[in-house]
């Protein structure tokens, strides 16, 4: 009886000694700290466009000042605004502007923010490697894919142009919550959040990946790092806005040839968490001070020059 | 005995046998099946451990536990998550263990059987362990938006979800462990002159404590696996730090998998085949623990 | 301390001494029993809770969405501008993967118990049935990937060449169903092992064999503990969520086949975690009002399955 309550016991003792000993644990190995010892919570959510550039920050910042924590959620352009304007988060990510509706919610809630372009984005769209047919679509075809109207009507690809062959398509996409959503629609479909429904949304472009790579007729759309980090299972279509096939990448999203689809993508800061917190300060100066670098470690499109001359004014309100 | 009568004797009895004997073909035919029922169901398993390891093994390094989520998953590494992982587990076992065992002394050992307050606690914790776990992070999502809480994103929310989805589960177990000390036990504390409430914690619980040891351990690996209650809960998120507090963001192994099978580069799916392994080796050895408490302390009436 | 000489029973509560007998109770006793009691009532509260929490969003819901075009429309956009609720999709999502996972679990797990409880010699019982238990220990987010990778990509996609997508319920489906063939066949082992073994042998001494006692009088003898099993691996199969978020697909169509991608009931709520909503949106009322009707069916297939053993339970 009393060995069997010891044991309970030294086991009770062994796992609360593991916990404390992994939970208080020191620094990370591999970091010196050569900030300046600042500590503090950074908390990012919005567009899963504009995530992975953040996280690339948040994870090269861990080097510079190991005690500042970063968290990046991925609700989705509008999801991220309606917690930012309730005040839960530091950073918005975004990847189209703000809307009225949103702006007066933060205005009502007395939150004030500064808008800034972190990087560019071209919106690619994407088919399965075996199609060889759709390799530039117009403006017009994709409309025609894409529309309200087409909604379990157009559902093949001899359906889009008389030359494509008969093969069945299927559609994957953003979700309702994603900037990348309302930018496609309003550029494609000339209304923001005008769509067809029979497609599978998803906030997670990674599932727009696996769908697309898994299918031949399949057609998706998200940011130019989506594609070019996946080139090996997924092929890019070129974009005709008026003036010929373009296909997306770096010199066509920043010399703007790339159109419809080359859009800015932005993080907003809440003035009073830049204001109040040292690691948010820290953490943002950072982020846009290196943003060229940051965005091409993460395979996005950087800012131009005078993007960043931009970027480094509206930083410097903030401050 | 004529030859000819002995060998219609001996024809009649291999026809009867062969007919509805044990060597009979349909006899053989449904073992072949059963045999087969069942090693279907093992080679299923190796195939998932094999396919899992060829994929995972190369990444099951050092850097699987130091290194953070990155977008190169050369550098990338689930620490954020294995910490995250035993934060959670471990106040989930602070908050539901004592609390179960509480309930299960009250049902066993001191409640009236027949009493309705009684009876519908009982017909409702068997309810609840059936409930699928999404809905437990339902209800603290609801819970949550009731108290006006707004970062979902804590250890103790999670702790909380899982301590509520196992709790049906320590209560079952607990009782099955109490019911199994017998009432002798009972009887001569009681004849002794012990109060009912020294007898069951100075004596009928220390009993059956290897049952219930078993029984908790079987729970928190069931809680160690879930991850959907979690996902509900803000649970996917990127950190770039370690869990270290009840208020702290955190995320956890199952839910660090999930995110790494979604993404299409085949070097997060070797990491999540990786973190498949190390997150299955830990539950088995959970149930191995817990099997070994069962064989060697199980006091045998 | 002397032990006592009786046979010991297993189990049997405390008998309560007359009140006469009792002595005066110390007041820190009746503290405790109390805090014991609170414990045990906190099990409703949760439950309670449950309810409370799934019908106040659903009442909402309901007040701008008719019940009828939730429970029988058949297009289901929550989130778009044109929104549209009926929820038959999810269903028919739902269903399949269920379907498909009841055909995979109940022969093998049926098998597997028969095989445990009248063939194995208990050397073999010992190491087998540890091991099929790892099967229900492996942790839901590993079945998704291995649904998805292995068998819909490398099994169904390039061994079979099926004509299918990246998603399909038939992947979700057959992986669910042998995650779930432990329960079955742990609770079927059992209920087949308390049959007493003078049925099997006078069922013996009556000329049948093995397989004809088993399937004759074991099985039936044993049946209502066999249905509780199946039940309650439909019930698991219903509310089961990883495995089909990752395996079946996101999207919300009607489903027709085993090959196709859908979206269930479950998938649904996972993914509408991913996204934002925010208490008292429409958004959240539709992730609560998916949830009150995923309780209700895991409800009801949880009191059908205490009618049924409690109509065929036999009583040795």
């Amino acid at each position: 009886m009393n060995s069997k309550i010891t044991f309970v016991g030294a086991a009770a003792l062994a796992a609360s000694a593991t916990l404390l000993l992994t939970g208080c644990g020191g620094q990370p190995t591999g970091t010196e700290t050569s900030g300046a010892g600042i500590s503090g919570s950074v908390t990012a959510d919005g567009s899963s466009t504009v995530a992975p550039l953040t996280e690339a920050a948040a994870d090269i910042y861990r080097d510079v000042e190991a005690g500042v924590q970063v968290t990046v959620a991925t609700s989705g352009t509008g999801g991220g605004f309606k917690v930012f304007c309730a005040g839960e988060t530091d950073i918005s990510n975004a990847s189209r502007p703000i809307k009225d509706e949103e702006a007066a919610i933060c205005a009502d809630a007395g939150i004030e923010y500064t808008e800034i372009v972190i990087a560019n984005d071209g919106l690619s769209v994407v088919v399965n490697p075996e199609n060889d047919w759709a390799q530039c679509l117009t403006v017009e075809q994709l409309n025609t894919i894409w529309a309200p109207e087409s909604e379990g009507v157009v559902t093949n690809w001899n359906q889009v142009d008389p030359s494509f062959p008969d093969v069945a398509l299927t559609l994957y996409g953003a979700g309702t919550d994603s900037g990348t959503f309302d930018y496609f629609t309003a550029a494609i479909n000339g209304e923001e959040g005008a769509s067809r429904t029979d497609y599978s949304p998803s906030e997670d472009d990674n599932v727009t990946i696996q769908g697309v790579a898994g299918e031949p007729g399949a057609l998706g759309y998200f940011g130019l790092s989506y594609l070019e980090e996946n080139l090996d299972v997924i092929k890019g279509v070129e974009i005709d806005g008026g003036a010929g096939c373009v296909a997306p990448s770096v010199e066509t999203v920043q010399d703007g040839t790339y159109t419809p689809l080359a859009r800015p993508l932005f993080i907003y800061v809440s003035n009073a968490s830049y204001a109040e917190k040292p690691a948010v300060k820290a953490f943002v100066d950072y982020y846009v001070e290196n943003a060229v670098p940051v965005a091409e470690a993460a395979l996005f499109v950087p800012l131009t020059a005078d993007q960043v001359t931009v970027a480094q004014e509206e930083l410097a309100t903030l401050g | 005995m004529s030859p000819r009568r002995m060998g219609t004797i001996v024809g009649d009895t291999i026809r009867r046998r062969a007919k509805g004997g044990e060597t009979s073909a349909r006899s053989v035919g449904f073992l072949v099946v059963l045999w087969f029922c069942l090693l279907f169901a093992l080679m299923f398993l190796v195939v998932l451990i094999v396919t899992t390891w060829i994929e995972g093994a190369d990444r099951l390094d050092a850097r699987l536990f130091t290194e953070y989520p990155a977008s190169d998953p050369e550098r990338a590494g689930a620490r954020p998550a294995i910490l995250g992982s035993l934060w959670v587990i471990g106040t989930t076992a602070i908050m539901a263990i004592p609390l179960g065992i509480a309930a299960a002394i009250h049902l066993e050992e001191f409640a009236d059987s027949n009493h309705w307050l009684n009876r519908i606690v009982e017909i409702n914790v068997q309810n609840l362990a059936a409930i699928p776990s999404i809905i437990y992070g339902m209800l603290t999502l609801a819970a949550l938006g009731l108290f006006a809480v707004v970062n979902k994103n804590m250890v103790w929310v999670g702790a909380l979800a899982l301590s509520m989805l196992i709790l049906p589960v320590i209560i079952i177990a607990t009782r099955e462990a109490l019911r199994a000390v017998p009432a002798e036990i009972r009887q001569g504390s009681l004849a002794l002159g012990a109060t009912p409430l020294q007898t069951t914690f100075r004596n009928t619980l220390p009993a059956a404590i290897p049952g219930i040891a078993t029984g908790a351990i079987l729970a928190l690996s069931r809680a160690l696996g879930e991850a959907a209650p979690l996902l509900l809960l803000g649970g996917l998120v990127f950190l770039s730090f370690d869990p270290n507090g009840l208020l702290s963001g955190y995320t956890t192994l199952p839910i660090q998998i999930f995110n790494w099978t979604g993404r299409p580069q085949d070097g997060f799916h070797a990491l999540a085949a990786a973190a498949s392994i190390l997150l299955v080796a830990i539950l088995l050895a959970m149930n191995a623990v817990a099997i070994v408490i069962r064989n060697k302390f199980q006091l045998r009436w | 301390m002397t032990t006592i000489t009786a046979a010991p029973q297993a189990g049997g509560r405390a008998p309560r001494p007359r009140s006469g007998l009792r002595g005066r109770p110390r007041p820190l006793d009746l503290v405790i029993r109390l805090a014991l009691r609170l414990a045990s009532v906190l099990t409703i509260a949760i439950t309670v809770g449950i309810v409370v929490a799934l019908v106040v969003p659903s009442i909402e819901f309901f007040a701008e969405v008719p019940v009828w075009e939730f429970l029988f429309g058949t297009r289901w956009a929550p989130r778009f501008a044109d929104a549209s609720f009926g929820v038959i999709p999810l269903v028919t999502a739902t269903a399949w993967t269920t379907a498909i996972a009841l055909v995979v679990a109940v022969p093998l797990g049926l098998g597997a118990a028969i095989f445990l409880s009248e063939y194995a010699h208990s050397r073999a019982r010992r190491v087998l049935k540890p091991v099929l238990e790892v099967l229900a220990g492996i942790p839901t987010v590993v079945y998704g990937y291995f649904a998805v990778q292995f068998i819909q990509g490398t099994v169904i996609r390039d061994w079979l060449a099926w004509p299918t997508g990246s998603f399909s319920v038939l992947a979700a489906g057959f992986v669910m169903g042998v995650m779930i063939v432990p329960t079955i066949a742990s609770i079927s082992e059992d209920a087949m092992s308390s049959v007493p073994n003078s049925l099997r042998q006078g069922s013996a001494a009556l000329g049948a064999n093995r397989m004809q006692t088993t399937l004759r009088v074991v099985f039936p003898a044993a049946l209502s503990g066999i249905i509780a099993a199946v039940v309650l691996g439909i019930s698991r199969a219903v509310g089961e969520t990883m495995i089909v978020a990752l395996a079946a697909g996101q999207q919300a169509r009607i489903v027709t086949g085993p090959l196709e991608a859908g979206q269930t009931m479950t998938g649904f709520i996972a993914s509408a975690a991913l996204g934002d909503s925010r208490v008292g949106s429409l958004e959240y009322n539709t992730l609560f009002a998916v949830g009150l009707l995923l309780f209700l069916i895991t409800l009801l297939i949880n009191v059908i399955s205490i009618a049924i053993v409690r109509r065929f339970r036999e009583v040795y």
